[in-house]
C-alpha cells in the first residue's frame, strides 16, 4: 500500500522537469488548424531553437509557475521584515491599513467578548507587600507625573505596528507611592477580561519605559486596545502588555501569567536578551 | 480513423469534465477555503474582532481548517481513484508556447487552441496549489513560532497577509468567472458539460475525446 502510494506521488511528481518537451498536440489536429506563419512568428521571437513545432509546442511552465510562487514565499519569510520596512515607509501610515503591510494591530483577546469598563468606573486596586495598599480611579492614575513616548510594538509572532504614541504613569511611580516592602521579588497583574494574568520582576517593573498607559495613538487607549487603563511593558513583546488591568499585587515570587502558562517566555525582551530597555529613557545607561 | 472535425458537436451528448473524485475534492477544498477566509477577517481586522469576539475559538477553527486543507487534495489525488485528477494536474502543467505568450501579456492575446483549461483556469488552480503551500508553511511558522527568528516570523507574517489578499482576490475571480459561466460550473457540481459547449470552449479536449485518445503521458 505505501509503496503504491509513493508510486503514484512519483508519477504525478514527474512530469517536474522543467522546459520539458512533450508530445505534439493529440491527434495533431490542433496544430495542424493553425497556419505556419503564425508558428513563424514565434520562432523568430524565440530563436533558442526549442519552437520549432511553433505554438501549439508544449512545456512543462506549470511546476515552475507553482515552485516560482512557493520560492516568493519563502524569499518573503526571509526578507519580509526588510521589504516590509521599506513599504511602511513609502506608503505611509495612512494607506497602511488598507494594505495588507501588518502595520497595524491584530486584537487578541483571550475572554470571549471585550471588557467595556466605563471610565468613571474604573479602578486600579494595588495591594499585596506594600506599605500602603491603594485602590486608584482614572483620574488619581491622570494625576500622576505623566509620561509621554513614541514606540514600537511588537508581537511575538512577528507583526509589529510602528510608531505608536503611549501615554501614561510610569509603574515604578506607583511603585514608590504604595510603598514596596522588603520581602517582595515580583509583581502579579490581573486583567478586567478575568482570564489574562501577568508578571514582571520588580527589576523590569522599574524600567521607565514600564507605564500603566491610558492613552495610546493619541487618544484614550479604547476598548479593543485594552482600555481604559492597559498596561505596555515597551522593551518585551505585547503579550506582556497586559490589557484592561484592573490589579496588581506585589508578590515574593514570580508567578508566570496566562501566556506564560501556555509556553511563552516568562521574559519577554524584543532583542532576546536578558535585559534591555531603550537608553534615551535612561540617559544613556540602559 | 475520422478526423476530430468531422464530428458534429451536440448539444444532447455529454462528457464527463470532472469525476465524483474531482468535484468532491474541489467542493471539500473550496469548504476548507472558506471557512478560512470567513474566520481569517476577525483575526486580521480588530473592528470585526470587536463584533465577533472569541478570539480563541476563531483561531482553533482557522488553525484546524488550515492542518485540514492539504488533506482532500492528497487523498484524491494519491488514491488509486485519482487517475483523472492526476491526468489533468498533467495538463495543467503543460502549456503551449501560445498559452505561455498569454500569460507573458497577462491575457490580453487568447490562446488559439484551448485545450481542456484554457490559462487562466490553469493559472488558478498552480496559484491554488501554492497558496495553500505557503499559507500552509508560514501559518505554522505563526503557530509555533519560538522554533524561529523573529525576523522569519515578521517575513512568515508578511507572507501569509500578502497570499491572503491574493487569495480573496483570485478566490473572487474564480467565483465570479463561474457565475458567469454556469455550464462551467454545473459541470464542477453535476460532472458533465455538453460536445457543444466542449467544441466552442475546449475543442481541443473535445478532439481528444472524440479520438479516444488518451491525453498525452509524460515519462
Amino acid at each position: 500500500m505505501g509503496h503504491d502510494l509513493l508510486a503514484r506521488l512519483t508519477t504525478v511528481t514527474s512530469l517536474r522537469r522543467p522546459r520539458q518537451r512533450v508530445d505534439t498536440a493529440p491527434g495533431g489536429g490542433a496544430a495542424a488548424a493553425f497556419p505556419c506563419a503564425h508558428s513563424l512568428a514565434l520562432v523568430s521571437a524565440n530563436p533558442t531553437g526549442t519552437t520549432r513545432q511553433g505554438a501549439q509546442q508544449r512545456v512543462a511552465v506549470g511546476r515552475r509557475v507553482f515552485l516560482g510562487l512557493v520560492g516568493l514565499g519563502a524569499a518573503g519569510i526571509v526578507f519580509g521584515a526588510k521589504v516590509q520596512n521599506v513599504l511602511s515607509n513609502v506608503v505611509g501610515s495612512g494607506l497602511g491599513g488598507l494594505l495588507p503591510l501588518g502595520d497595524h494591530f491584530r486584537i487578541y483577546s483571550i475572554s470571549g467578548t471585550f471588557p467595556v469598563i466605563p471610565r468613571s468606573e474604573y479602578r486600579l486596586e494595588v495591594t499585596g507587600l506594600v506599605d500602603r495598599p491603594q485602590t486608584y480611579t482614572l483620574d488619581d492614575l491622570e494625576s500622576m507625573p505623566r509620561t509621554t513616548f513614541v514606540k514600537d510594538f511588537h508581537c511575538v509572532t512577528g507583526w509589529s505596528v510602528p510608531a505608536v504614541h503611549w501615554e501614561g504613569v510610569r509603574l515604578s511611580e506607583i511603585l514608590d507611592a504604595v510603598g514596596v516592602q522588603k520581602a517582595a521579588v515580583a509583581l502579579r497583574f490581573e486583567s478586567y477580561d478575568g482570564a489574562d494574568t501577568e508578571s514582571l520582576t520588580l527589576e523590569q517593573a522599574r524600567l521607565p519605559d514600564v507605564i500603566v498607559a491610558y492613552r495610546m495613538l493619541g487618544a484614550p487607549v479604547t476598548t479593543e486596545h485594552g482600555g481604559p487603563v492597559r498596561l505596555y511593558v515597551a522593551p518585551m513583546f505585547g503579550y506582556k502588555s497586559l490589557k484592561w488591568l484592573s490589579a496588581i499585587s506585589v508578590v515574593d515570587q514570580v508567578i508566570p501569567g496566562f501566556w506564560e502558562q501556555n509556553g511563552y517566555p516568562l521574559n519577554g525582551w524584543i532583542d532576546g536578551s536578558t535585559g534591555a530597555t531603550d537608553p534615551s529613557l535612561t540617559g544613556g545607561a540602559a | 480513423m475520422t478526423p476530430a472535425v468531422a464530428a458534429r458537436p451536440r448539444t444532447t451528448v455529454r462528457i464527463v469534465r470532472f469525476d465524483a473524485v474531482q468535484r468532491t475534492a474541489h467542493w471539500v477544498n473550496a469548504l476548507l477555503f472558506g471557512i478560512l477566509m470567513v474566520t481569517a477577517l476577525p483575526l486580521y481586522f480588530g473592528s470585526i474582532a470587536g463584533v465577533v469576539g472569541r478570539r480563541a475559538l476563531v483561531e482553533q477553527i482557522h488553525l484546524w481548517a488550515g492542518i485540514a486543507l492539504p488533506v482532500p487534495l492528497l487523498i484524491s489525488l494519491l488514491g488509486p481513484w485519482g487517475a483523472q485528477f492526476r491526468r489533468d494536474l498533467r495538463r495543467i502543467n503543460v502549456w503551449t508556447r501560445d498559452e505561455v505568450t498569454w500569460l507573458k501579456a497577462l491575457g490580453r492575446r487568447a490562446p488559439q487552441v484551448v485545450d481542456k483549461f484554457n490559462p487562466g483556469q490553469k493559472l488558478n488552480a498552480i496559484f491554488t496549489g501554492a497558496a495553500i503551500v505557503v499559507m500552509l508553511a508560514t501559518g505554522a511558522m505563526l503557530k509555533w513560532f519560538r522554533f524561529f527568528p523573529v525576523d522569519w516570523r515578521t517575513g512568515a507574517t508578511f507572507v501569509h497577509d500578502v497570499f491572503a489578499f491574493a487569495i480573496f482576490v483570485m478566490v473572487a475571480a474564480h467565483v465570479l468567472f463561474a457565475l458567469a459561466h454556469p455550464d462551467s460550473l454545473r459541470s464542477m457540481i453535476r460532472g458533465w458539460v455538453t460536445q457543444v459547449w466542449a467544441a466552442r470552449h475546449a475543442p481541443g479536449w473535445l478532439a481528444e475525446e472524440q479520438s479516444k485518445v488518451e491525453p498525452d503521458t509524460v515519462s
